[in-house]
């Protein structure tokens, strides 16, 4: 520790202004106080900071997200050698190498991508390099299929960060959801690799690892394609070979779906850390869950024909899909969600009935959640402004009927 | 050859008074028509010749106009010469025509039309007007070719209808970007070249 403190030391003055790398300033700042607690204080006046600075903030849903991607890595392999027949003869820690293997890319694309772009922004613009990407570089690799092309990671990675954040003046100042938004670009441009049933199962081997022919009765749709596709309202859930699947496999998520959401206990593990830290709201937790709930027995009171998914019960439309992985870690952004304690309320609710509304009635989209939650980013001001301005109405009214007395 | 009001009449459109880029106008046409490159160039020629003639016949009956229904008026000649290329378009160019549906027609609402007779033509004398309806025209034509380029090439893959990128690309994994062709990135292309067009004139730029 010594060492690299003397050593940072010792290379310091190269990056300071007149120096010879001093372009470079904010990158060398970055890794400094990413390494170290800076120790300087404020020379004039007081500061009082909260302890809970935003790194510790992001460490805290990295470190929550972790049993979202440990679980998708081993569901990627699980998901690989049902395919091939072979998932009773090949154990964990081949499944899950296999996952890591097949993910590993995607997060190195995201990252690489992502913080590069973050990095040339602070050059130019002469900031601090801010630690918003860490988290948005994770939630990438977990929100899209495994099958999707890394090229296409990085450019909508690059388009997200770009038009989404550092146009609007970086970390904290994006309107929409950076993460979502890159998952937005890719369902919009290109359609064919984002859904249907080649882009949730990896089934290519890997370095000669899980290597084999696909099963016959393979198919690789999702249990929300299925039910998008389905001609009748009494159909039945299958995993990949055609096994039906338990609530149990849709609750633990031994189902195929993108990386990270398939599994709902998963990311109630994570829900609690961000509650249990007070990370993340559990207003808008807690209301997207009912509004997605309240929406979902609507639909289910009403089943028809002409909308398959509206014969799921309401437990199945928050545990199968994206939903629960959007109401955890996406609807809770600080940043773009509603500020005001009502609006929490309010905001999360309109998640959840938005998500179900389009999930159900919209035969296009086998899941919307994600447009939800964008659609609700763009919204979160004005819902803030009307709780904001009814509160100033209602003290300007009792401050009139105090004057009168 | 071209007197001082004459050559910015002309000019000035291109770029330091582009009607897209600086004022802001004609945008919805600019997301409707720009998803390939050759409606784009048939509406930027069609504009052109709309802006330069309604120009010149306004500014030719400018003092005898009464003042309180000049708005009809400019409406009757834009109408009527909107009808015209309408016409010219369904009879050598009926497949453009039907890619371009109601557009043609909209042009009479487009606002740099309207822009330009209550700025210009009211004001000016028949020659400056006709060059400052082609200069804005070919101001407008200019945004809307680029626009169109982009977004063919990468949502396509082709300009003009020709294929440009070559099929090898896509046996390499390579795909469309479907949403360019998606009105939201003719929006998103005209911000880039807007934010391209203020970092070269800096005082353009709002404080």
């Amino acid at each position: 520790m010594k060492g690299l403190r003397k050593y940072l030391d010792k290379i310091k003055p190269n990056f300071m202004p007149g120096g010879k790398y001093s372009k470079l300033q904010s990158v060398f700042e970055g890794f400094e106080s990413f390494l170290f607690t800076p120790n300087t204080t404020s020379a004039s006046g007081v500061s009082i900071h909260d302890s809970n600075d935003s790194k510790r903030t992001m460490t805290v849903v990295i470190v929550s997200l972790i049993p979202c991607l440990l679980f998708g890595m081993y569901n990627i392999g699980y998901q690989h050698y049902l395919a091939i027949g072979q998932a009773a003869s090949a154990g964990f820690w081949e499944m899950f190498a296999y996952g890591l293997l097949a993910l590993l890319p995607t997060i190195v694309v995201s990252y690489v991508v992502g913080l590069g772009i973050e990095f040339i922004g602070a050059q130019i613009r002469h900031h601090e390099i801010q630690e918003g990407f860490l988290v948005t570089g994770l939630l990438i690799p977990l929100i899209c299929p495994i099958n999707t092309p890394l090229w296409m990671i990085a450019v909508a990675t690059a388009f997200s960060v770009i038009f989404v954040k550092e146009i609007f003046g970086g970390t904290g100042m994006n309107i929409f959801n950076v993460a979502l938004m890159t998952r937005a670009f890719l369902f919009f441009a290109y359609p064919a690799k984002m859904s249907g049933d080649a882009a949730f199962v990896a089934t290519e081997p890997i370095l000669g690892l899980g290597a084999g022919n696909l099963v016959d009765a393979y198919s690789g749709a999702t249990p929300l394609g299925q039910v998008a596709t389905a001609t009748t309202s009494n159909f039945e859930l299958t995993n990949i070979v055609g096994e039906p699947i338990s609530a149990l496999d849709a609750f633990i998520g031994l189902i195929p779906g993108s990386v990270g959401e398939t599994s709902t206990l998963c990311i109630l593990i994570g829900a609690l850390i961000l509650l249990f830290t007070g990370t993340a709201s559990w207003k808008v937790m807690l209301s997207v869950f009912v509004g997605g709930l309240f929406m979902g027995f609507i639909a289910n009171s009403f089943p028809s024909p002409t909308y398959p998914a509206s014969s799921l019960s309401p437990i199945e439309q928050v545990c199968l899909g994206g939903f629960a992985f959007a109401a955890v870690f996406m609807a809770t952004d600080p940043v773009t969600g509603a500020r005001t304690e009502l609006g929490k309320y309010i905001y999360g609710f309109l998640i959840g009935v938005i998500a179900i509304l389009i999930r159900v009635y919209n035969s296009g989209y086998p899941e919307g959640a994600m447009l939800a939650v964008l659609l609700m980013n763009a919204f979160a001001p004005l819902i803030d402004h009307f709780v904001v301005q009814a509160n100033i109405n209602r003290r300007l009214k009792r401050a009139k009927a105090n004057n009168k007395l | 050859m071209l007197s001082k009001i004459s050559k910015e009449a002309l000019l000035g459109p291109l770029s330091r008074n582009n009607p897209v880029l600086v004022q802001i106008l004609g945008i919805c046409s600019c997301l409707a028509v720009t998803a390939k490159l050759e409606p784009a160039i048939v509406m930027g020629i069609s504009v052109t010749a709309i802006t330069a003639f309604s120009n010149l016949i306004i500014s030719l009956i400018r003092n005898t106009i009464p003042n309180n229904i000049r708005i009809i008026v400019q409406l009757v000649v834009v109408a009527a010469l909107v009808i015209i290329v309408d016409q010219v378009l369904k009879a050598y160019n009926y497949e453009m025509s039907k890619a371009l549906s109601v557009f043609i027609g909209l042009i009479i609402t487009n606002c740099i039309l309207m822009g330009r007779l209550e700025a210009f033509a009211l004001s000016n004398k028949p020659w400056p007007s006709f060059l400052d309806g082609i200069g804005n025209g070919i101001g407008y034509a200019i945004v809307l070719i680029v626009v169109a380029f982009f977004r063919e090439l990468l949502g396509s893959g082709t300009l003009l209808g020709f294929q440009i990128i070559p099929q090898a690309f896509y046996d390499m994994g390579y795909s469309n970007n479907g949403l360019m062709i998606l009105p939201p990135m003719a929006l998103v292309t005209v911000g880039c070249i807007i934010w391209w067009h203020r970092s070269r004139n800096k005082d353009l730029q709002e404080q």
